[in-house]
């Protein structure tokens, strides 16, 4: 069984990491650990569990900005945003279920450090784009900190871009500063039933290119589509939805309904039944249910107009759906223990994007390629950051990649 | 004013002639510029109080010049410094002595507009406004707006990260940036991002946007466009102080409104104005507000309803709401004219940039009024009020002796202030060489060390725009180096399962 190193303040990350330096040990750096599973399997010696930095230090609302150890459970922090009318704007996805874990776990240190996001993503940004400030320990046992508590702040390289999505392989966070903003008022969904992939593709184009400010755009393919929520017919959906205050949200939808027309029949979703969908959609709810959890996952992100062309050159056993206008495909693949890796690879390097191979055995996970594989200058510029924070492959290392 | 920059190198400098040949080999034409006087115009950026000669200018027109041209510095220990429009305020594109000026002008191409991903791919050179331009008879724009937008290109903006008003509600450049292609200094040609979101590996593309053409050349960049709001609407607001002023958008947003932009000014800004621009600004009112909501007609008419009551009950004493598109420009108008209009009651100003906890305003103007009575000069505030980003305006007249020293002590120790109540150096004009020496006031020298471990993995021999961020250049073999102190260190008293 591993070690566990359980700091409980900054201080201690600090001798923590240079204690693991000294002695030519690795750590694997973990908040509640709900989603170690992603990424190649750990070679690490111990476990640095930041779960006991915890507790929110600074909640400004009408500065629209909150400060927490790193940490502090993500669901903490969202229930008391929520009693100012407020959230977290990028909508964080929850891996939990997806992973075979349960939900509502997951610290706001793990959503920054994996860069989460969800179909507000399109509108409204990933995590990156609300991280404001951090104070970390990196793999050289230094407490750096950068940015601020201001949502408007040039001074210095942006850190804060680097560390989000760097799954804790540069430095280990003690103290996040992340931007929030008020809840929409009410939401609703338009739907557009029966269209096949490529035509879903030119609805939501037209539907992000209107000037109805669409905050979500999913294409949910008749085999996936009885696994969502508040669906009116189990067969192919594409749905698009507003938020707001009630009276532009009527506008909106009954402007974006006669635009849709054109595409096919539609239907429209009101509060409740739109807000159950953009959950279950959030959460990859067809691919998160128990029988589906042995099929390899891969996630997606390509030019909206290529989603659907990617999905065209990967096996027709798989299973996939469409968020971000067609941007991100969600792809379980039929078999366990076969992620068809290749098929994957080709597809996205002739039209595109990148490909992260979200959920496999561990085996798997050490034998192919997690992460998109880069081209080898990308790649060395990458190994030379990480060396720059990290010199002695202290914090996750070969997370990411082998060797880096 | 001087101020002091790395030492120039004059082995370098006496290779001058062979450089200047071997650069033409590369770039053939006018696109090799080495007399004085035509190199006259490159001398300094925005920021014109700071002026240098380069060793000479270059003006490539494709990416393998620009690799060549960098592959050649590198292997010669040629210091380059990148520009675009030179509208920096900072001093980020100021050349050096002993450096090769790269000029990114040239690079004026749209490639490709494509509406259907939303996406428009440009050539860095393209200025901000030309980007909203090309895409504007389909109804789309490109949303950060500063305010040099008719002058200032798409390259620059990413090396600055540049904002605009509207930036609270749509982000600034490194929001809207979704890919670009980049020449690092030892000539190599990489690729980051796309037409897709996030980034596959470390976002170097985040850490690019801000980075002040200090890590590569950006030679292609694909920005996102957005389809304008239906309608846009303003509000203009005078309070009796500046505390009332802060309540007031405090209250805004407390009601879970995102206006589409927030500026406040104070009186002396407000004066200045008037007299320029005749917008209808009240005189009489300590600080002025004004709010624009976009949107559809309905949620604008419906939000402009909400944003009056609570004006009201913020005790503002004058409240208008624009009635037509020409009433709504005109209320920008006079904002928009603020820094000409400064310029018009002072021989010289210098334009400040720091970022406050919006709740420090009204303890952060107070001080500065003490700060402007100090050092005898006066001072005007524009201030982006949704995101706390704070312009004063120090005006000073570089004739009379002294005056331009003080103001620049002024300036700095508002800036030191803006740090000492949670703020920041800069919202956006960047640290360039202006604010470079106060860096140390907001970061320990860990933090610049790991910073400039960043810049060493980009440019490990230190070459492109040094002298640039940080006040004390190390070398990065220096900073390699591991300073492991507790290496057998007994271990610590942690808790362990």
């Amino acid at each position: 069984m591993t070690d566990i190193l359980k700091p409980r303040d900054a201080q201690e990350v600090e001798d923590a990491v240079r204690w693991a330096l000294g002695n030519d040990k690795a750590l694997e750096v973990a908040g509640q650990g709900s989603k170690r599973t992603i990424g190649r399997p750990s070679q690490t010696d111990l476990t640095l569990d930041l779960s006991g930095l915890s507790g929110v230090t600074l909640y400004e609302p009408a500065e629209l900005v909150l400060s927490a150890r790193a940490g502090t459970p993500l669901a903490e922090i969202e229930a008391l945003l929520d009693k100012s009318n407020q959230e977290l704007a990028f909508e964080p996805m929850d891996y939990g279920p997806l992973l075979g874990g349960a939900a509502d776990q997951g610290t706001i240190g793990g959503a920054i450090a994996t860069n989460l996001s969800g179909p507000r993503r399109i509108k409204a940004g990933a995590a990156r784009d609300h991280f404001l400030g951090v104070t970390a320990v990196t793999g050289r046992a230094e407490t750096i900190k950068s940015g601020g508590r201001v949502v408007k702040n040039v001074t210095g390289y942006d850190m804060c871009k680097l560390l989000a999505g760097s799954w804790g392989t540069l430095a280990a966070m003690t103290d996040v500063t992340i931007k929030v903003l008020p809840k929409a008022e009410t939401e609703a969904t338009v739907v557009i039933e029966g269209l096949d992939d490529a035509n879903a593709a030119l609805a939501m184009a037209a539907a992000m290119g209107s000037s109805c400010d669409v905050s979500g755009a999913a294409h949910l393919p008749d085999h996936v589509a009885s696994w969502f929520d508040g669906l009116p017919k189990p067969e192919a959906n594409t749905v698009l939805r507003l938020e707001g205050v009630a009276p532009s949200v009527k506008h909106r939808k009954e402007t974006l309904a006669a635009l849709m027309k054109s595409f096919g029949s539609v239907a429209l979703l009101e509060e409740k039944e739109s807000r159950a969908l953009w959950r279950s959609v959030r959460q990859v709810k067809p691919f998160a249910v128990e029988t589906a959890r042995d099929r390899p996952l891969w996630r997606i992100s390509t030019a909206p107009s290529k989603g659907h062309e990617i999905a065209a050159l990967i096996t027709p056993a798989a299973q996939m759906f469409y968020d971000w206008a067609g941007g991100l495909i969600w792809a379980a693949m039929p078999f366990a223990g076969e992620p068809d890796a290749a098929s994957i690879r080709h597809a996205v390097a002739s039209l595109g994007g990148h490909a992260t191979l979200v959920r496999a055995p561990a085996s798997l996970r050490a034998s192919v390629d997690v992460f998109e594989p880069q081209e080898a200058g990308l790649a060395a510029l990458n190994k030379r950051v990480k060396e720059g924070f990290d010199p002695k492959g202290v914090l996750n290392p070969g997370r990411m990649w082998a060797g880096v | 004013m001087s101020v002091r920059m790395p030492e120039a190198d004059s082995a370098v400098l006496a290779r001058r002639d062979g450089i200047v040949a071997a650069l033409r080999s590369i770039v053939p034409g006018e696109g090799v510029i080495a007399s004085e006087c035509e190199m006259r115009p490159f001398e300094s950026d925005g920021l014109t109080a700071y002026r240098q000669l380069p060793m000479v200018v270059v003006l490539p027109e494709t990416t393998k010049q620009v690799s060549q041209v960098l592959a050649y510095c590198h292997g010669e220990g040629i210091k380059v410094v990148p520009r675009g429009a030179g509208t920096s305020l900072s001093g980020g594109a100021l050349p050096l002595e002993d450096g090769v000026l790269l000029g990114m002008a040239k690079f004026n191409r749209i490639k490709d507009v494509d509406f259907v991903n939303r996406v428009v791919v440009v050539e860095p050179g393209v200025t901000n406004l030309a980007v909203t331009n090309a895409v504007a008879h389909a109804g789309f724009y490109y949303a950060p707006d500063p305010s040099s937008q008719i002058a200032c290109t798409i390259g620059g903006n990413v090396a600055e990260n540049s904002g605009g008003v509207h930036c609270l509600k749509y982000g600034m450049t490194t929001n809207n940036v979704l890919g670009c292609e980049l020449v690092l200094m030892n000539g190599e040609v990489l690729r980051l991002g796309g037409k897709h979101f996030d980034a596959e590996g470390y976002d170097l593309l985040g850490l690019i946007n801000g980075s002040e053409g200090l890590l590569g050349v950006v030679t292609e960049v694909t920005v996102r466009i957005l389809q304008k709001a239906e309608c846009a609407r303003a509000v203009l607001v005078g309070f009796p102080s500046s505390e009332d002023a802060g309540a007031c958008v405090s209250a805004i947003i407390g009601a879970g409104i995102i206006p589409g932009g927030m500026e406040m000014m104070d009186k002396p800004a407000v004066h200045a104005v008037e007299e320029f621009v005749h917008a209808g600004y009240p005189l009489d009112a300590e600080a002025l507000l004004i709010v624009e909501v976009d949107g559809p007609r309905a949620e604008v008419d419906h939000l402009i309803e909400r944003i009056e009551k609570i004006a009201k009950e913020c005790r503002s004493m004058t409240c208008r709401v624009s009635t037509s598109e020409e009433e709504r420009l005109l209320f920008w108008a006079g904002r928009k004219a603020a820094f000409p209009a400064i310029g018009r009651i002072s021989p010289d100003y210098f334009c400040m940039d720091g970022t406050i906890p919006r709740a420090k305003l009204p303890q952060v103007l107070a001080e500065m009024k003490k700060m402007s009575a100090k050092y005898g000069l006066r001072v005007a505030n524009v201030f982006h009020a949704g995101d706390g980003n704070l312009h004063p305006l120090i005006l000073y007249d570089s004739n009379i002796a002294g005056e331009a020293d003080r103001a620049e002590a002024f300036g700095a120790e508002i800036l030191t202030l803006c740090v000492a109540v949670g703020g920041v150096l800069t919202g956006e004009h960047g640290v360039g060489v202006e604010k470079r020496d106060l860096m140390p006031v907001m970061f320990s020298e860990i933090d610049l060390n790991a910073q400039q471990r960043v810049k060493c993995a980009f440019d490990e021999k230190g070459l492109l725009n040094p002298g640039k961020v940080f006040p004390v250049l190390h070398r990065c073999a220096e900073l390699g180096r591991m300073h492991i102190s507790g290496g057998k260190l007994p271990f610590p008293d942690i808790p362990r399962f």
